[in-house]
C-alpha cells in the first residue's frame, strides 16, 4: 500500500481547486495531484502513492548515492577474498 | 526507466553484498518495517543472497494486514445497504471480515467498487449525488495525506454524500511497542522509505535514542535494501546504535511539510487496534470533530461487534518477526491468496503472499 513509484511531469494545470499533473511512468501516462508537491515543475521526477506526488525526486542525491555505491567495494575487489564471502553467482541473473 | 533501474543493477548489488559479508562476523536479526520492502526482498531472493547469519523478519508495514476485522465489519454492512456505494482499494475487498469478504457481499449484490486514488473516490461521489459513496480508507502515513485531501476536498466542495470509513495506522508507536516487548529478537531496523518520504526523520532518531537499537531508512528497489542492510550491520559490528538515511534521493530530514499539514488539518492521533497486535495508545489517526459530517462511523447507525474472530492463522507472531509464514500449518495449503485464512495472504504487501508469490514452489514441496 505504501508504493510509491517515480515518474516524469509532462504537464501541470488547475483542475477547480486541485493542481493536476500528468505524470508519465514509462509508456503509461496518468494524472497525478501535484499539491504536495508545489514546487514541481514540468520535467521533474515526482514520486507518486495512489494518485499524489509525494516528492520531488532529488536528482543531485540520486547522482551521490549512486556513484558512491558504484565506487563501493572496488578496493577491496583487487584484495584476496576472505574465507567468509559467500559465492555471488547468479544473483546479476537475478537481479537484471 | 529512471531511478528504477539503477537500483536494480546486479552488479552493484553483487558488490554490496560482498561488502556486507566482508563486515558481518556475528549473527544479526533485522527486521524490515515495510510489506513492500519484504516483497522486494523475497522477488529478488536477496534474504538468500546474503551471508547466512544475517535473518531478515518482517515486520507489520501492511495497513491491510493490520485493519481490524470489525472494520471490514462494518463497511461489509454499510455495502449491503441499498442507498450507499462503498469504495476502496482493491487490495481491501477480498480480506476476511469476521464472517466473510467484501468480495462476497459483492457478489451478493452489494455497490462496491474498487479504486486506485482517493480522487476517484471523491468523482464517484461527485457523479452519483443519489448515492451515499463510502470510501473504505485504509493506511500509514503515506497514504494518511491522499485520504485526507479527499476529505478535505469533499468539505471544500460541500460534498454531503462521501464518508470516509477509515482505519489510519502509524508506524513508530509500532516500533516502540515491537522494541519494548520482552520477546523482541530484532537488532536493528530498516525505516519505511514513503513512510519517511511524508514525516520525516526525527521520531526514528527518537527511537534509536530511546532504545539504543540502530534504524536506517531504506527504500524498495535491491539496491536501496542491501545499501540499509550494509549500514544496520556496519553499525551493528562496531557497536553503534545510530540513525541514517540511506534513501536520500526522496526522504529528506524534515519530510513533506504540505503533506502533514493536511494531515494535521483533517486527523489526530488517537489510540488505534491493531488486528493481530492489540490496542497501541496514540498509534493511529480518526478525523477531527470538524470533519465529522464525513465520518462514517459518525453519520451511520452502525450496530457491528468489536469481535476478532478465532482463526488459525498465525499473522499477530508473523507482524511481530516472530514467526515466519512457512512456520504456519496452513501456509500454502488451507491458506492461498485464493482463500486466505489472514490478511498477510490477501495484501500485496502481505508477508505471506510474498512468501507464496515467489517461493511456494520450494516452500511448499518442502512441507
Amino acid at each position: 500500500m505504501c508504493l510509491a513509484i517515480p515518474g516524469k511531469v509532462i504537464s501541470a494545470e488547475y483542475e477547480g481547486s486541485l493542481r493536476i499533473g500528468r505524470v508519465q511512468f514509462g509508456g503509461v501516462m496518468q494524472p497525478v495531484s501535484l499539491d504536495f508537491v508545489p514546487e514541481a515543475q514540468v520535467g521533474d521526477y515526482v514520486l507518486v502513492h495512489v494518485g499524489f506526488a509525494i516528492a520531488l525526486i532529488n536528482a543531485e542525491e540520486a547522482e551521490l548515492t549512486y556513484r558512491a555505491l558504484e565506487q563501493m567495494g572496488m578496493l577491496q575487489g583487487e584484495l584476496p577474498q576472505s574465507e567468509e564471502t559467500i559465492p555471488l553467482g547468479g544473483a546479476h541473473e537475478i537481479l537484471g | 526507466m529512471k531511478y528504477l533501474d539503477e537500483y536494480r543493477d546486479g552488479e552493484l548489488a553483487q558488490r554490496i553484498i560482498r561488502e556486507i559479508a566482508r563486515k558481518v562476523t556475528r549473527p544479526w536479526v533485522l527486521m524490515e518495517i515495510c510489506g513492500g520492502q519484504t516483497h522486494t526482498i523475497m522477488r529478488y531472493g536477496l534474504d538468500q543472497l546474503l551471508p547466512a547469519s544475517i535473518e531478515l523478519v518482517h515486520g507489520p508495514g501492511c495497513p491491510v494486514c493490520v485493519t481490524p476485522a470489525s472494520l471490514l465489519d462494518r463497511a461489509i454492512e454499510l455495502a449491503s445497504r441499498d442507498d450507499v456505494t462503498l469504495v476502496s482499494y482493491g487490495d481491501m475487498l477480498r480480506v476476511p471480515g469476521t464472517n466473510r469478504d467484501l468480495f462476497s457481499a459483492k457478489a451478493r449484490g452489494a455497490d462496491v467498487r474498487m479504486v486506485y486514488s482517493p480522487l476517484d473516490a471523491l468523482r464517484i461521489a461527485r457523479l452519483n449525488p443519489d448515492r451515499k459513496v463510502v470510501f473504505l480508507a485504509v493506511g500509514f502515513e503515506t497514504t494518511a495525506p491522499a485520504n485526507a485531501m479527499a476529505v478535505y476536498q469533499a468539505h471544500r466542495e460541500g460534498l454531503d454524500n462521501f464518508y470516509l470509513l477509515a482505519s489510519h495506522v502509524l508506524v513508530p508507536p509500532a516500533i516502540r511497542a515491537l522494541a519494548a516487548s520482552p520477546d523482541n529478537r530484532v537488532r536493528g531496523f530498516i525505516a519505511p522509505g514513503h513512510v519517511c518520504t511524508v514525516v520525516g526523520c526525527s521520531d526514528y532518531e527518537d527511537l534509536v535514542r530511546e532504545f539504543r537499537v540502530p534504524i536506517v531508512v531504506g527504500g524498495f528497489e535491491p539496491v536501496d535494501l542491501l545499501q540499509a542492510i550494509l549500514a544496520l550491520v556496519s553499525m551493528l559490528e562496531e557497536g553503534r546504535a545510530e540513525f541514517a538515511n540511506e534513501y536520500t534521493r526522496t526522504v529528506s530530514h524534515s519530510g513533506n511539510l504540505e503533506a502533514q499539514r493536511i494531515v494535521d488539518e483533517v486527523f489526530e492521533v488517537a489510540d488505534q487496534p491493531w488486528r493481530g497486535l492489540g490496542e497501541i495508545p496514540q498509534s493511529g489517526l480518526r478525523l477531527r470533530s470538524k470533519f465529522a459530517a464525513w465520518d462514517a462511523d459518525k453519520v451511520f447507525d452502525l450496530h457491528v461487534p468489536n469481535a476478532e474472530g478465532d482463526s488459525d492463522c498465525i499473522s499477530a507472531e508473523i507482524l511481530k518477526g516472530l514467526k515466519k509464514p512457512t512456520d504456519c500449518s496452513a501456509f500454502g495449503c488451507r491458506c492461498t491468496p485464493e482463500s486466505p485464512l489472514g490478511a498477510p495472504m490477501v495484501s500485496s504487501e502481505g508477508a505471506c503472499s510474498a512468501y507464496y508469490q515467489y517461493r511456494r514452489h520450494d516452500l511448499v514441496a518442502l512441507k
